[in-house]
Order: structure tokens, then sequence, then C-alpha cells
């Protein structure tokens, strides 16, 4: 049984033109990416800006083609499809973006915003069905009554209540995936828990699968509890498992330094905790890299080998981790 | 307020009430607060949008973006031989008072640098501008020991511009930039957006060693939660305008009086913490052009009671300088002095 | 009724703003002048070959010509004429100038290459020697010939401006999305681009009509476009022809087609100021 996406080899490579009499430089924004997401799953994608992620999801979204590897969905590689299959990949992958206000047509009201895909599906859809359905996905994303928000344009909703719209424009095309790029980051505090509690409803009831892309690690947790996750760093994969297995035990140095840095909301504890396990402070370059650990010069258990090693994944309680020294890197300790 | 005796605060906010003016209406956006910033300690103010703290802290550099004013109480500054009214200076002495005694580092250092001056001519204006006999030679010593003092490599900053440098190395610019001229007081506001985890982790660390090296006070505007747990030593929590609770981080943390608080912290994900104790507060933050009556909280809040919906509630304080502004507590002063 | 509210709104929007209000205004009166002044105020071509250069009268509000017309008859006939110019001008260049800088920027690639050499070579070269050649190629004898003549000056700019809005609307998350969703490029187009650039578009055909005006009086004042002598321009090109400068009793005659060029082009820009302080984001205070 072949999973619901599954991203196979995928590299991702700009080129930017170099100055006056420059080569065009290489960037190398992702290498060998292998990820799979199965039905009805929510898989977490967890970096730092720079790491790639955001055209990850952009990739599996359509909107932008890898330099090599493939995107199959439900078996079948995307790139080789003629346009009419391609429409069923494309009804059945969705996307939300980080920032609500500018993902809505700012000249179009929330119904035409919302009635436009449906529209674009079934073209011949009888206006009632169509308020009809319009109606049905207002309350499931928690907007009622609907006919408050339907007539007024982006920038007459607050930002909680934008972002529901994209989720609810997002299920219009009744998908399988839903692609969330930091859906949260842009919402008050108080708010955020509510938002991701409807996606995780979204996921139980309409076994959408999600792909939730995220720098911030608590929210990862909280929404994908049950689910995958991938730490990137500098356009590659450097742990991916089940959430539960590896935010108990992280084992990339990568990872535990993530999780060393998040602050926990608890004085007593938060005061203790120690110096970052990290050489340097400044993120790598996408351009000077070498062809081994994007890692190897911030790890503070790096050796001479790990600068030109290959990509090869370790399983260490069914967690994939891309380090090939991990006998140095020590067992991670809570901070409790 | 006795002249010259050193107070162990370093500013004051008394009663202040900040309005914005528009044609027809005026929105109350910081309602009648009160709250004194301690002396060598890092203060945080947390919030989400619309609390009011970045205007109130804008109040101590009186640059109230327009149509802010203050249209009542006082932001008073302890940190030279006498109180200083900083709403009532004038113009001259307002620009002598901005940056050297109280300074700030705006939130997105972005946009906060000139793009098409580099890193050293920034400096040596400000420099220039506080004392018009500095040596170029002098301004260079100085920017140099600043640029180190945040972990940057000086002689290579000094010479570029802002777009050659990456979100964390601007914002630590901005950080040596608030520093230039040994301020008493710095004003944060929200210093690691757009900033990754480990960035983040290292900035306050270096925050943290400028507070406990030189002695320089802080107030930290942020909305989240768990940074001020780490870092900060005291805290103020904000809501529509109002101040709703105030102690020492553990006080707030261990005993969260105030609803707002309780929710809020119920809000913020954690690592650790089981996921069935988080849940999110319902309702939405106020509309500042349609404030609640009574207590601003009230339509949010799980232990809302008939007066809430009415009346304001008094700001209460117990002996510990606990303050809460909440009608649980009006009555029960012996309930936070356990 | 949707029209009608349409209509509504938009009637709303123009006197929420007092620059706008008396700019429309002002149009209004030049159309009504128009269409119902020749019914009071006949034009008859006649001349009256001993009444030159009258002086303003009870008979002749504002004098009469080098021919012996009545002045305000002539001004009023030739309302008609300019309106449709502007107005044709206007739709011309807004219809050329908007659907290629769409396509330029939309389709890219060669496409957009060519586009955009033809319009530096039309915003290079200097426009009105060049219409004034072809104006003397062209026989101009109706308003619409001289329209489309006069648009060949302005659809370039237009056309830039508005690939310009597209290239970088193109990019934004709302458009991007349209993609993923599925939809048609002539949607994108039409219902989402569209409703983006309208106001831009408008306030740009207002314009238009302003620069249409000149551009109409300049040829007419050179005697390049001389088809029917009520038209303003025509009207100010007689006057210099017959010296009218130094006949002292002609100064009404000799002042009242430019006061009526420059009291409609006040409205015109009176109107775009108005309706572009409302509608452009940037320019909303407060």
């Amino acid at each position: 049984m072949s999973s619901l996406m599954e991203l196979k080899n995928v590299s991702m490579t700009f080129y930017k033109k170099g100055k006056f009499l420059e080569k065009e430089k290489e960037i190398k924004v992702l290498r060998n990416i292998n990820l799979s997401v199965e039905e009805s799953e929510i898989m977490v994608i967890v970096g730092e800006s720079g790491c790639g992620k955001t055209t990850i999801g952009r990739i599996i979204t359509g909107l932008l083609k890898p330099t090599k590897g493939e995107l199959l969905f439900n078996g079948n590689n995307i790139y080789k499809l003629f346009n009419n299959e391609q429409n069923d990949f494309r009804n059945n992958v969705q996307f939300i973006q980080q920032d609500s206000y500018a993902a809505l047509n700012p000249a179009r009201t929330i119904y035409q915003s919302l009635s436009a895909p449906i529209k674009t599906k079934n073209k011949k859809m009888s206006q009632k069905n169509i308020n009809e359905r319009i109606n049905e996905i207002m309350q499931l994303v928690g907007l009622v009554p609907a006919e408050q928000f339907l007539y007024k344009f982006p920038h007459q909703l607050s930002g909680g209540q934008r972002q529901r719209i994209l989720m609810a424009r997002a299920i219009t095309l009744d998908p399988k995936l839903i692609v969330a790029d930091e859906p949260v980051s842009m919402i008050d505090v108080s708010l955020r828990l509510s938002i991701l509690n409807l996606m995780s409803d979204l996921n139980r009831k309409l076994k959408i699968s999600f792909v939730y892309i995220t720098h911030d690690l608590a929210t990862a947790r909280y929404i994908a509890h049950n689910g995958k996750i991938a730490v990137m760093y500098l356009g590659e994969i450097m742990e991916t498992g089940s959430v539960k297995d590896l935010i108990t035990s992280p084992s990339h140095p990568y990872t535990q330094a993530l999780f060393a840095a998040v602050p926990i909301p608890d004085p007593l504890i938060a005061k203790q905790q120690k110096k970052l396990p990290i050489k340097s402070m400044d993120v790598g370059d996408l351009f000077n890299r070498s062809e081994g650990c994007p890692f190897f010069p911030r790890c503070p258990y790096a050796e001479e080998k790990c600068e030109n090693s290959i990509i090869e994944y370790v399983d260490v309680n069914n967690v994939m981790v891309r380090c090939c020294n991990l006998e140095r890197v020590p067992k991670w300790e809570q901070v409790r | 307020m006795n002249n010259g005796e050193k107070t162990d605060c370093i500013a004051e906010f008394k009663d202040i009430v900040i309005e914005y003016k528009m044609k027809n209406y005026s929105i109350r956006a910081v309602n009648r607060m009160s709250l004194k910033i301690k002396r060598g300690k890092i203060t945080a103010l947390v919030g989400e949008s619309g609390s009011g703290k970045t205007t109130v802290a804008t109040a101590l550099l009186n640059c109230l973006s327009v149509p802010g004013v203050v249209t009542a109480g006082e932001a008073i500054f302890y940190g030279g031989d006498e109180p200083i009214d900083i709403i009532k200076l004038n113009d001259e002495d307002i620009n002598a008072f901005r940056w050297k005694e109280v300074s700030m580092v705006f939130q997105g250092a972005q946009s906060s640098l000139n793009p098409i001056m580099n890193i050293f001519e920034q400096f040596y204006e400000t420099m220039r501008v506080h004392n018009k006999t500095i040596t170029k030679q002098k301004a260079i010593e100085t920017a140099r020991y600043y640029l180190d003092f945040v972990n940057l490599d000086a002689d290579r900053i000094m010479e570029s511009y802002p777009h050659e440098l990456s979100g964390g190395m601007k914002q630590r610019v901005m950080i040596a930039f608030s520093l230039l001229l040994e301020p008493k007081l710095i004003i944060l506001d929200e210093p690691t957006t757009a900033l990754d985890v480990i960035t983040q982790d290292f900035i306050f660390r270096l925050l943290k060693k400028i507070n406990l090296e030189k002695g320089i006070s802080m107030l930290l505007l942020t909305h989240d939660i768990s940074v001020v747990a780490k870092y900060a030593d005291y805290m103020g929590v904000m809501y529509g305008g109002s101040l709703m609770e105030y102690a020492c981080v553990e006080d707030v943390f261990g005993k969260k009086l105030h609803p707002y608080t309780d929710g809020l912290m119920a809000a913020t994900p954690s690592l650790y913490k089981d996921i069935e104790d988080m849940h999110p507060i319902e309702g939405s933050p106020p509309n500042m052009l349609d404030i609640p009556s009574g207590c601003v909280f009230h339509p949010r809040c799980k232990r809302c009671m008939e007066i809430c919906k009415t009346i304001e509630p008094e700001i209460v304080t117990n002996a510990t300088g606990h303050i809460v502004k909440c009608h649980l507590y009006s009555e029960l002063k012996e309930v936070i002095n356990e | 009724m949707k029209w009608l509210k349409q209509i509504s709104k938009f009637l709303h929007l123009i006197f929420s703003n007092t620059k706008s209000a008396i700019g429309f205004s002002v149009i209004l009166f030049f159309i009504a002048l128009a269409i119902l002044g020749p019914l009071f105020f006949t034009y008859d071509g006649m001349t009256l070959g001993a009444s030159q250069f009258l002086p303003p009268s009870g008979d002749h509000w504002l004098g009469t010509d080098y021919l012996g017309r009545d002045v305000l008859q002539m001004l009023i006939n030739g309302t008609g004429d300019v309106l449709a110019i502007a107005f044709l001008t206007g739709v011309i260049t807004v219809v050329i100038g908007t659907i290629l800088g769409i396509l330029s920027a939309y389709i890219g690639g060669w496409f957009d290459k060519i586009i955009q050499m033809i319009t530096n070579l039309f915003l290079t070269i200097p426009s009105f020697p060049i219409l004034m050649v072809l104006a003397t190629i062209i026989t101009i004898n109706n308003n619409f010939v001289f329209a489309l003549i006069l648009s060949l000056w302005g659809w370039a700019g237009l056309c830039r401006a508005v690939r310009a809005q597209i290239v970088s609307l193109k990019e934004r998350d709302f458009i991007q999305i349209c993609k993923v969703m599925n939809m048609s490029k002539t949607h994108i187009v039409s219902k989402e681009l569209l409703p983006n650039i309208a106001s831009y578009i408008l306030i740009n055909f207002i314009m238009i009509m302003r620069s249409a005006i000149t551009g109409s009086v300049g040829l007419m004042m050179l005697g390049v476009a001389a088809f029917e002598p009520s038209n303003w321009g025509a009207m100010i090109f007689d006057i210099m022809n017959q010296g009218t400068f130094y006949i002292e009793s002609a100064r009404a005659y000799l002042i009242s087609p430019i006061a009526f060029i420059v009291i409609f082009q006040f409205g015109i820009i009176m109107l775009a100021n108005g309706l572009d302080e409302k509608l452009n984001p940037r320019l909303i205070k407060n």
C-alpha cells in the first residue's frame, strides 16, 4: 500500500547570477529529502528560517518543481502525469499560508473567495448548493453565524477569523492533504491552541492529513502528538520519526540544541537550564557548503569525518538520524 | 519623592492614561496604569495585540506614535539626581534624554537600520548628536567595544551595510546601538521575533549579561511567557490597556492570581506539560473601538461575576508588592498574603 | 437591481470627498451642456458678415467670432465633440493598455519582451511630433479617428504601469493559492487580478481624458485636425489665425474657449484627485 504522499530523493537548487565575471552561484536549498505522509496522519516539519521547510511546502503543493527527485501522490509520480490526471492531485492537496491577510484577495468578499474554488471544481453546481456547502464549511471551522462573516472583506476580520477562513477555503475542495505553513505564528498566543484544535478536528472528522510546517517545537508537539516529525537544518533532514519517540529522546546534536534552547514556561525549571550544546552562533551559509553534514561547523561533537560524510540515516529506536558520529553524542536528559 | 534619594526603582508610571485621538472618537490604549520598574532588574510586560504594552513603553521616551497622546498621569524617571517627568520635558531636554538615559531596541531590526549607511557611520552619527566634540578615533573605539560585547566581529561589521547582515546579526547590532551611550534603562520590544530559537537563546543570554555586568535596567515587552520565565525578574501582565497582574516572576507563575494570567499560561504550549492541560482562552481580544464595560476581560473570563460586567475592578496591592486588578481579590486581601 | 446598487455606491463614493464632488459636478455640467445646450442654443453655423468680433451683448452673451457667429452657441455645440473625443480616447487607451499590460505580465517570456520593446519605442519617441505627422497623413474627419490617433500617445504608459502592478500581484499569496486550487487563468485574470487594479485604471482613465483634451487642442491649434469649427480647439486655431489678440471688442471671444478648456480640465483633475484620495490606500490620511 503506497503512502498518500511521498517525496523521493528531492533536491532543489537555485541559481543566483554572479557579479560581473563571476560564475553563477548554486544555492542548494534542499538535499535528498525523503518524506512520506499516510492517510489521516499529521506530519510536522520543524526547522529554523532558511532550512528549506517552506520550499518543501511549495513543492508538495505543486507550486515549485524540484531540480531532482519525485513527488508521488497515491503512488503516482506527479511530474509524469497529464493535465487531467494532475487535476486529481491539485484538488487533493491544498495549502494554508502563514500570513492570512496576504492570502486573501483584498478586493473580494469572503463569500466570493470561498465560492470561487467550489465553482471551479463543479462548474454546474447550483447557487443553492454552493450556499449550502459554504454554510456547512463555516460551521466546521467555527465561524457562526456565517452571514456575519461572508459579506465582509478580509481587512474587516481579525487575524484569528481570517486564519479560520483560510482553513475553510482549503477544505472546500475536499482535499486529502493540507499543507499548513506556520498557521499560528501571526496569531495571538491565547488563540493559537483554538486554531490548532480546529486542525486536529479536521484531521479526525474529515480524515485529512496535515503537513504542519513550523519553527515552534511546542506547537509542533501539541498538534502532532500522535504523528510524525522531521527536523530540518540547512536543507537536510537531520532526524525523523514519530513525535512520541523523538520528543522523549532526541538523538541528533542539532535537535538536542533546539530542545535545550526552547524556553520552558516555568521559572523554577527554566532558570536551571544549562548552556546550549552548540559551537557557533551563526547559522551556516547556503552558498559555501561542504558536501558533508551541514551541522558540522556548529556541532560540539564533530570530528573530521563529519565534514565529508554522505547522507545516511541511522536507526535509533525507530527514529532515523543523520549522524555518522552518534557514539559521541550524549543521551538526552530531560530537564524536569 | 525625596530628591537625590536612590530609590529602588528606575522609572515609574503613575496612573498613566494614553489615548489615540481620531476625528470623531478616541481609543484608550492605556487605562490608568501604575507600575514601578525596578532598578537593575529585568522587568517584563506580557500582553497580546491591543494590550497597550508597546504604547506605554514608548511613553518612557515620549515618542508615542501619532495620534497617541498622554491625557493623564505621569511617567517619571529616577535615573538622575532628580526625578524627571518625561512627558513634560521640552524639545531640547527630551533630545538629550533619549538614548542617553533611556534607549530602545525596536521590534524588527530590519527597519531600524538606515539601509544606505554602513554600521559605523550610523553609530558615529548618534554619538555625535549627543557629544559634538567626539573624535572619530574615540567613536571607533567605542563602537568596537560594544560590538565586541555582543560577540560580533567588530571590524567586519563596522564596514558592512544592513542588507549584508543576517537577522540575528542585525538584532545584535541594534542591541550594541542601544548601549552606545550607556543608558540606565533599555526598552526591548519583542527583541527576538523572526529569529530562530537558538539565536533567541543567545540574544537573551547576552541581555542577561548586560543586565548583570553593567547594571542596566531593562523593560522587556513580549507575548512569550516562556522567555519571561527564563530571563526576567519581574513581570506584569497587560490586557486591553490595563495592568492585570504584577509581581516577581516566581510569584506570578506560582500563584496566577488573575484569571487572564491563568488562561494565558494554560494557552501556551510547552514541550513537557500534558496535552490535556493546555487549552486556549475562549473569545477574542477586545475591540478597542467597543471596549467591554466593567472589567475589560469579563467576556472571556471563566470566573466572571455579575459585578465584573459593570464595574471596573480596583487595583489591589499586597505587602510583597504583588498587584492584581480583579474583583476576585478586592475584598480578599488575605488570599494574596498567603 | 444590482446595477442600480452599483451606481448608488459609485455616487456615494464620489460625493463623499469634496474634490471629487466638485470635479464630478463640473463634468456633469458639461455633459448637461452638451446634451441640453443645443436645444436652447441652436447652432446654425450661419455667418453674419457685418457682426464680426462683436463684444458681449444681450443677443450674444460672449460676443461673436471672426465670421460673426455667436461664440456661446459654438462653444456649447462643440462641447459634445470635446466630450466624445475625451471619452473615446480614454476608452481606447484603457482597453489597449490594460489588455496588453495584463497579457504581458501574465504570459511573460518572449511575448512580454516584445511588448516591452514596443512600449519602450512609444515612450521614448516624442509623441507630439509623431502625432502631428500622423495627423497629416490620415485625414481626421470624425471623433473616433481623432481619438484613435490620440490614444497612440497614452497606451504605452498605462501598459507599463498595469504590467508592473500585475507582476507584483502575481507573486502575492492570494494569487499563488489560485494555482493550488486549480483555477483557470481566465478566472485569475478577470476575477482576482482585475478588481485589484480597477481603481487604478479608473483614475488613469480620467487622467487620460485630460491629456486627450490637451492633445486634441494642440493638434487643432496647429491646424492639423480642424474638421469642425465649433470644437474648442478649432476655435483657438481660428482665434490665432485671425489676429484676435489685437481686437479690443473680442476679448470675450478670445478668452472663452480657453476658459472652457481650463474649467473642464480642472473638473477632471479634481475628480481624479478626489477619487485617488478615497481609493488609494497609501494616500488615506488617519
